[in-house]
């Protein structure tokens, strides 16, 4: 039940600006679903569909990098 | 997801802050407590001095003024009494409004006149390269303390309260829904209102303090601050070593702008 609830949901779409991004770790960091992981020093979205719309890593993105939907 | 686009210069994109520098998270909080509060962006001026923080008004598209080091609250305090009804906010950083500019800060709380003082504090100078600051706790490294700093540090915000502002508050950019609020009030108060605003700085003073990683200096802030309501029941000893957030003075004082404007009303009277 709760998989197909979850399955049902639309998943999170997560933009980030790799032009604006200084790779300073922030948002994995503070993810509190580790849906984020680093990769030639700057931010990759590995697990979008972990996410669950806390906003925390748009929030504390000090670069205007990383957006969620 | 917000939109920060619509509020800022995108040109001057991406900004000069280093990275993990807070200051690009509390223009982000300034932003959305800009547009929460719901102010005409030409009824809004922004004044800043020199240093890291200062640098904030170039990245916002509403009216902004660049000054000169330490004097950005006189000339907010112009900008102010030559048009009582703006908005004026000042965006300022420990060392800009503490040392070269600590006259013009106790002074207008004295006056308690109608400003909006966000004091960003990184415990440093960071622009001109890692120098002492009237913030720089003791013990802490700098470049011109490379045992440690001898001296004790000003509590801007104390400072601020025993020097009559109405309201005075204290967030970080760790908790960066809260200090959002915290700005939003601080406008919306009519008076002398000060933010101080604990933000990172992992290039001249984290590096120099073992916290030159970004993600250490976000966890030593969310680990040193401590709610106001729960510093109330801490002892001395376990004070040691805190720092106090939310709102620390909110109160109702006669303000500058009304003075001046009675005073102005009352000698046309006479006339």
């Amino acid at each position: 039940m709760a998989e197909e609830q979850s399955a049902a949901k639309k998943p999170a779409v997560i933009r980030v600006k790799l032009e604006w991004c200084k790779g300073c770790e922030i948002c994995v960091a503070f993810c509190p679903r580790n849906v984020l992981e680093m990769e030639g020093g700057k931010v990759k979205v590995a697990r979008p569909e972990d996410c669950t719309r806390c906003m925390l890593c748009e929030l504390r993105c000090p670069d205007f990098a990383i957006t969620v939907e | 997801m917000f939109d920060y686009l619509r509020y800022i210069r995108e040109r001057n994109f991406p900004h000069i802050w280093c990275s993990g520098c807070g200051d690009g998270i509390v223009l982000k909080a300034l932003i959305r407590a800009v547009d929460k509060l719901g102010i005409s962006r030409d009824e809004m001026v922004m004044v800043s001095g020199i240093g890291c923080s200062s640098r904030t008004p170039g990245y916002v598209d509403i009216n902004t003024l660049h000054t000169t080091h330490g004097r950005a609250i006189p000339f907010a305090t112009g900008v102010k009494l030559a048009n009582p009804k703006l908005h004026v906010i000042v965006v300022t950083g420990d060392g800009d409004a503490t040392a070269i500019g600590g006259n013009h800060y106790i002074h207008a709380a004295r006056r308690n006149i109608d400003l909006t003082v966000l004091l960003y504090n990184n415990y440093i100078y960071g622009m001109t390269g890692g120098q002492v600051s009237p913030t720089t706790p003791r013990g802490k490294r700098a470049s011109t303390a490379p045992f440690g700093n001898q001296e004790p540090a000003f509590n801007i915000s104390d400072l601020a309260e025993a020097a009559g502002a109405s309201f005075v508050a204290r967030g970080d950019v760790y908790h960066a829904q809260k200090l959002e609020k915290l700005i939003v009030k601080a406008v919306q108060k009519k008076g002398f209102s000060v933010v101080e605003i604990l933000s990172p700085c992992p290039t001249a003073y984290g590096r120099r303090n073992r916290m030159a990683h970004p993600v250490k200096m976000m966890e030593w802030l969310r680990d040193q601050t401590v709610p106001v309501a729960k510093w109330e029941r801490l002892s001395p000893e376990e004070r040691e070593g805190k720092v106090r957030t939310g709102i620390i003075v909110d109160v109702d004082k006669v303000e500058y702008t009304e003075t001046n404007d009675k005073l102005i009303e009352s000698l046309k009277a006479d006339k």
